[in-house]
C-alpha cells in the first residue's frame, strides 16, 4: 500500500522545491503569529472557542433542529444528506429540478469530500470552481494541495503555461497580478452565465437559521448574488449556538488561516435573493460516528482553518497530496483514517508529533495526542502490519527484562564496530541512508559507573 | 420512495445518531474573553482598513465626498457609477459629466443589469476597529444585492460616530434583517493564490475607498 | 524514601554515557543524594509511539516497579519524562504510587530550576551555541514557550545556560522547528526526517552556532548523525555536559 512515506519521499528529495513549498507556507504561519501577537486575549480566544464547540456538539440535534426551524422561517429550504451519495443527489436534484446545466462553486471542503463536480459532470452540469485555486487546479485536473490555498504546490510559471494553454494568456507570461486579471474577466463570464451559485457554509446560525461564508475574492458573492438559485452544503459540525458566538470564531478565522485579520468579505445569508431560492443541504457521511468515539470526537471541532498545516513541519516539506485525501495535513491525517483506516493507516504515522498543530489550532483540537492514539487503534485493528507489530513484540520483551537489554547493548556495540561500512550501510539501513549511527562507545553508562576512578570523578567536589 | 420521503427519512436517522452518540454535557459561556479595546478605534480602524488596501478618507461632513471622489481616478474614468448614498455621487442634478451616467438602481429588474457598473457608492452602518470591516445590512444595498461585489470600484461612507471596537461589539448590535442579508467587507477583494503573492481586485470590487463622515 | 532516582533514557546508557555521566555529576555538585537503580532499561516510547500500547505496558510497569520508591526522578530527557508524566496513565492510572511518580518525575532543567530553585549559574563556557528547544521537553513539559502560543515569554533551559560567561546563545530563524526525529518516524519517514534535521542544521549555521545543544539526546543523535554524514564542523553537546562545568546555586 502506498502511503505517505512514499509520497514524500520524492517530493522531499527535489530539495529546492520542497524547500520553496516549505518556506510559502512557513510564511504564512508566521502571518498567523503577528496577528495572533496583537490580540492579548488571543489564547483565551482560543479556550471559548473550543468550549462553544464542546457545547454546541453537547446538544447538536437540538441545535440543528432550531437552526432548520429558524431557516425555514427565513424561507430557506432545508435538506438532510446522510452521506455522500444523497448529498449528491440533492444537490443534482435541486438543479435537474430548475433545468439547469451551468453551475458556479465557491470553496466547499464538502464538496471535495463527496466527489461532487465528477458526480454532476457525469450527470452533464457544467461545474465552475471560481476561487482562483481551485479554478486552477480544476483546470489541471487535479485536486487541491491544501484546503485554505489549493494551489500552493504551483508556481506561477506553471499557472502561466496554464493559462496560455486554456485561457489564451500570452506564452511565457506568468506575472501574478496578470495572471488573476485574466481569471477575473474568464471567470466574470461564467458568474454572468450561471444559473445556480453552490457554497459552503463556515458557519451556520442555530440562534437566527442564518449562515456565514467567508473570501477574500469576492467569488461566493458573485456566484449567488446573480443566478437565482443557491445551494449551500454543511457538514452539520458547522454549526454555532447563537449570533455572539460568530465574533469568537470570526475573529480566530482568518487570523489563523492566512493571518489576516478577516476576509474581505464575511457574508451572513439570512434568505434568498429577490425571486430566487436558498438551499441548505445539512451533511452527515460518518461525522455523527466520529461524534460518539471519545477520542476523537474534538476532530468534529475543525472550523478549516488550515493553521495546522502551514505549521507542521511535515507538510511543507511533503505537500498536501503524499496525504492522499481531501483535507492533508494534521487534522487530515485524523479525518482520513477514520473514514477509511485501512486506505490511510499511514496518516497518523505521518508525523514526528511535535505538537506545533495543537498549539496553533484556532480551537484547541489535540490533533497531536489524537494522532498519537489512533496509531493505538490501528494496531488493535491489526491495520498495522504484522512484521511491525512484530518488531515491537520482539523489542518490548528484550527492553522489559535487564539482562537480555544490557546484552543486546553491549553485543550491538561490540559488533557494529567491527562490521565492514558497506555491510553496516547497506540498504537494510533506514537510519544510515543519510545519516551516521550514533556512536558505538565500549562501555555503557552502567558499565562506567561501576568503575571506582569514574565514581570518583564524578563525585568530585569542585567543577572540571 | 419519493425524494422528500428519502430526505425525512434521512433527517431523522440523523438526528437519531447524533442523540445517540451525543458527548457528555458541556456548558456554554455567557460572556466572551474580555476582548481588546483601542485609545484611538478610529486610528485603529484607519491604519487596519489601509493595511488591508483600502483607501481611507476622512471629511467632515457629507457635501464634502464628491470633492474627494473626483480625486479618485477609479471615480473619474467611470463611466457608470451607482449611488446608494443620497447627496454623494452626482445624486445632484446637473453635475453629471459627459460619459458618465448614473444608474437608477430603482428601474432595474435583474443583476445581471449591473454588470457595466463601475464605481458603486453604499452606505455601511458602522466599522469595526480591530479588523477594518464595515457592515451593511441587506436593506442597504437596494433590491440587487449584487451590487456591491459586481461593481469595478466600490466606496463606502460609514458615520464616524459608528466605529465599535471589535466583533464582539459588532455582533451586540447587529439585529438580523429575516429574511435578508448582511456583509462585513473588509477593503477591496484580493487573492494570493498565485505563489502567495497578494493581488488587490480578484473578483469583487478592485478597489475599496471609504468615506468616514462627522 | 530513597531521595532521588536517576532514569538514564536507554540509549544514553548504551550510545551517549558522557551525558549519563554528566548528569549525575551536576546533581552530585549540588549536594543531591542521587541513586542509579541498575534494573532501569527503558520508558517504553519506541513501542507507544508504534501504536503498540500493549508491548508498551510491561516497560510502564517496571518503571513504576524500580522507581516508585524514590521521592523524586530527574531525567536527562524531555520526551522520556513526557511519556512518564503523560502517557503512562493509560496503563498505571490508579496502581499505588503512580500518582507520586507522575507528579515528581523530572527533565533535568526543569528539575533544577522548579526544584532544586537553581538561580545562578557561574562559570565559563565561550562560545556561539544553538539551543534545540526538542519539542516532548518544549510543548509537553512546557521547559519554554513554544513560539505558535501567545504567552509571557520563558525559558528553563535557557536561564540555566544563559547565565554562563561567555556563552552566546544565537538566534535562530526558526527557534522551534522540530528536527524531524520523532522517534521512528526517524526511520519510517526517513526522507522528510533528513530534511527537517538538515534544514534545522542549516539555521544553526546561518546564525553561526559552534555548538547545538538540546535536552534530549535523541534529537541531538539525529542532527549529530546528519553532522557527521556531511562533515560538518558543528559539535553537538547535551545540556548536561555544558552544566557539569558550571558551578550551580
Amino acid at each position: 500500500m502506498i502511503g505517505h512515506a512514499e509520497k514524500a519521499a520524492p517530493f522531499a528529495a527535489n530539495e529546492s522545491r520542497a524547500h520553496w513549498h516549505d518556506q510559502a507556507l512557513w510564511f504564512v504561519r508566521l502571518k498567523r503569529d503577528r496577528q495572533a501577537e496583537s490580540i492579548p486575549e488571543w489564547e483565551a480566544l482560543r479556550e471559548a472557542a473550543a468550549a462553544i464547540k464542546a457545547h454546541t456538539l453537547s446538544r447538536i440535534a437540538d441545535y440543528l433542529e432550531e437552526f432548520e426551524r429558524n431557516a425555514q422561517a427565513n424561507g430557506i429550504q432545508v435538506h438532510w444528506a446522510r452521506d455522500a451519495a444523497e448529498h449528491n443527489a440533492i444537490v443534482h436534484r435541486i438543479l435537474a429540478d430548475h433545468g439547469i446545466t451551468r453551475l458556479v462553486k465557491s470553496k466547499s471542503m464538502l464538496t471535495e469530500e463527496c466527489h461532487l463536480n465528477p458526480y454532476l459532470e457525469a450527470h452533464g452540469i457544467e461545474v465552475t470552481d471560481t476561487d482562483l485555486g481551485e479554478r486552477i487546479v480544476q483546470l489541471r485536473h487535479e485536486p487541491p494541495s491544501h484546503i485554505v490555498l489549493p494551489a500552493i504546490h504551483l508556481k506561477k510559471e506553471d499557472i502561466g503555461e496554464l493559462f496560455h494553454k486554456e485561457l489564451g494568456t500570452t506564452k511565457d507570461v506568468s506575472d501574478p497580478k496578470f495572471l488573476t486579471e485574466a481569471a477575473r474577466g474568464h471567470l466574470r463570464q461564467k458568474f454572468m452565465a450561471a444559473q445556480a451559485g453552490l457554497t459552503g457554509v463556515n458557519f451556520a446560525i442555530a440562534e437566527t437559521g442564518g449562515f456565514v461564508v467567508c473570501t477574500n475574492e469576492g467569488n461566493a458573492d458573485m456566484g449567488t448574488s446573480l443566478p437565482p438559485v443557491h445551494i449551500a452544503c454543511m457538514g452539520f459540525e458547522k454549526i454555532v449556538p447563537r449570533t455572539k458566538d460568530l465574533a469568537v470564531f470570526l475573529r480566530l478565522l482568518a487570523r489563523s488561516a492566512t493571518g489576516q485579520p478577516v476576509t474581505t468579505y464575511t457574508t451572513h445569508f439570512h434568505g434568498p435573493i429577490r425571486g430566487g431560492e436558498l438551499h441548505v443541504v445539512i451533511v452527515d457521511n460518518g461525522r455523527s460516528a466520529i461524534l460518539g468515539n471519545e477520542t476523537f470526537r474534538r476532530s468534529l471541532s475543525c472550523i478549516r482553518c488550515g493553521a495546522c498545516m502551514n505549521t507542521c513541519p511535515v507538510f511543507r516539506r511533503s505537500g498536501g497530496y503524499s496525504y492522499g485525501y481531501t483535507v492533508p495535513g494534521p487534522i487530515g491525517s485524523l479525518l482520513a483514517p477514520l473514514r477509511d483506516p485501512r486506505q490511510f493507516s499511514s496518516l497518523p504515522f505521518a508525523s514526528s508529533l511535535c505538537g506545533s498543530c495543537s498549539d496553533v489550532c484556532p480551537v484547541k483540537i489535540d490533533l497531536h495526542h489524537e494522532l498519537y492514539a489512533f496509531r493505538q487503534e490501528l494496531v488493535r485493528n491489526k491495520t498495522v502490519p504484522l512484521s511491525k507489530r512484530l518488531a515491537m513484540a520482539v523489542m518490548s520483551y528484550v527492553l522489559a527484562r535487564t539482562w537480555a537489554y544490557s546484552l543486546a547493548g553491549r553485543v550491538t556495540r561490540w559488533t557494529m564496530p567491527r562490521m565492514p561500512r558497506a555491510l553496516v550501510y547497506g540498504p537494510w539501513n533506514a537510519w544510515g541512508r543519510q545519516r551516521e549511527l550514533p556512536p558505538m562507545p565500549q562501555q555503557s553508562f552502567r558499565d562506567l559507573i561501576k568503575n571506582d576512578s569514574i565514581r570518583n570523578a564524578v563525585n568530585a567536589e569542585e567543577p572540571r | 420512495m419519493s425524494s422528500k420521503a428519502v430526505e425525512v427519512g434521512s433527517r431523522n436517522a440523523i438526528l437519531a445518531s447524533l442523540c445517540r452518540n451525543a458527548p457528555p454535557a458541556s456548558p456554554l459561556l455567557e460572556a466572551p474573553p474580555a476582548a481588546i479595546v483601542y485609545d484611538d478605534p478610529e486610528k485603529q480602524f484607519a491604519e487596519t482598513f489601509t493595511s488591508v488596501g483600502g483607501k481611507f478618507v476622512r471629511v467632515a461632513s457629507i457635501v464634502e465626498i464628491d470633492a474627494e471622489l473626483e480625486k479618485l481616478e477609479s471615480y473619474t474614468q467611470a463611466r457608470k457609477i451607482a449611488s446608494l448614498v443620497l447627496g454623494v455621487g452626482r445624486a445632484t442634478p446637473g453635475t453629471a459629466r459627459s460619459n458618465q451616467t448614473l444608474v437608477d438602481l430603482a428601474a432595474l429588474k435583474d443583476p445581471h443589469e449591473l454588470e457595466e457598473l463601475d464605481f458603486a457608492i453604499i452606505a455601511g452602518e458602522f466599522g469595526v476597529a480591530e479588523n477594518g470591516a464595515v457592515w451593511i445590512a441587506g436593506s442597504a444595498l437596494g433590491p440587487l444585492r449584487a451590487i456591491f461585489v459586481i461593481t469595478q470600484h466600490l466606496a463606502l461612507v460609514v458615520p464616524a460616530t459608528q466605529i465599535v471596537h471589535n466583533m464582539h461589539q459588532a455582533y451586540d448590535r447587529i439585529r438580523f434583517e429575516r429574511p435578508g442579508f448582511g456583509v462585513f467587507i473588509s477593503g477591496p477583494s484580493k487573492t494570493a493564490d498565485i505563489e502567495q503573492a497578494l493581488v488587490i481586485g480578484a473578483h469583487g470590487a478592485r478597489s475599496c475607498a471609504l468615506f468616514l463622515v462627522g | 524514601m530513597p531521595k532521588l532516582g536517576l532514569f538514564i533514557p536507554c540509549y544514553v546508557d548504551q550510545f551517549y554515557p558522557r551525558v549519563g555521566l554528566a548528569t549525575l555529576r551536576v546533581l552530585r555538585l549540588l549536594g543531591l543524594d542521587v541513586e542509579f537503580p541498575e534494573k532501569q532499561t527503558c520508558c517504553g516510547q519506541p513501542m507507544a509511539n508504534s501504536g503498540c500500547a500493549q508491548y508498551a505496558r510491561p516497560l510502564a510497569e517496571k518503571f513504576l516497579g524500580i522507581f516508585g520508591k524514590y521521592e523524586r526522578v530527574v531525567a536527562p530527557s524531555g520526551s522520556c519524562v513526557s511519556m512518564v508524566r503523560n502517557h503512562y496513565a493509560q496503563w498505571l492510572e490508579g496502581r499505588p504510587e503512580f500518582d507520586h511518580l507522575r507528579a515528581n518525575t523530572f527533565e533535568l532543567c526543569e528539575y533544577l530550576v522548579d526544584v532544586v530553585g537553581v538561580a545562578k549559574v557561574e562559570g565559563d563556557f565561550p562560545g556561539k551555541v544553538g539551543l534545540h528547544m526538542s519539542c516532548h521537553g518544549l510543548r509537553e513539559l512546557r521547559l519554554g514557550r513554544s513560539s505558535e502560543l501567545m504567552v509571557k515569554p520563558f525559558n528553563k533551559v535557557r536561564f540555566l545556560l544563559g547565565q554562563l560567561r561567555g556563552i552566546e546563545i544565537v538566534e535562530l530563524t526558526r527557534p522551534d522547528e522540530c528536527c524531524g526525529f520523532g522517534g521512528t518516524f526517524a526511520v519510517n519517514e526517513e526522507a522528510v526526517s533528513c530534511l527537517m534535521g538538515r534544514d534545522r542544521i542549516a539555521d544553526h549555521e546561518k546564525a553561526g552556532a559552534e555548538i547545538i545543544t538540546g535536552f534530549d539526546a535523541s534529537c541531538l543523535m539525529h542532527l549529530e548523525g546528519l553532522i557527521r554524514r556531511e562533515k560538518k564542523p558543528l559539535r553537538v553537546m547535551h545540556v548536561a555536559e555544558i552544566l557539569e562545568q558550571a558551578k550551580l546555586s
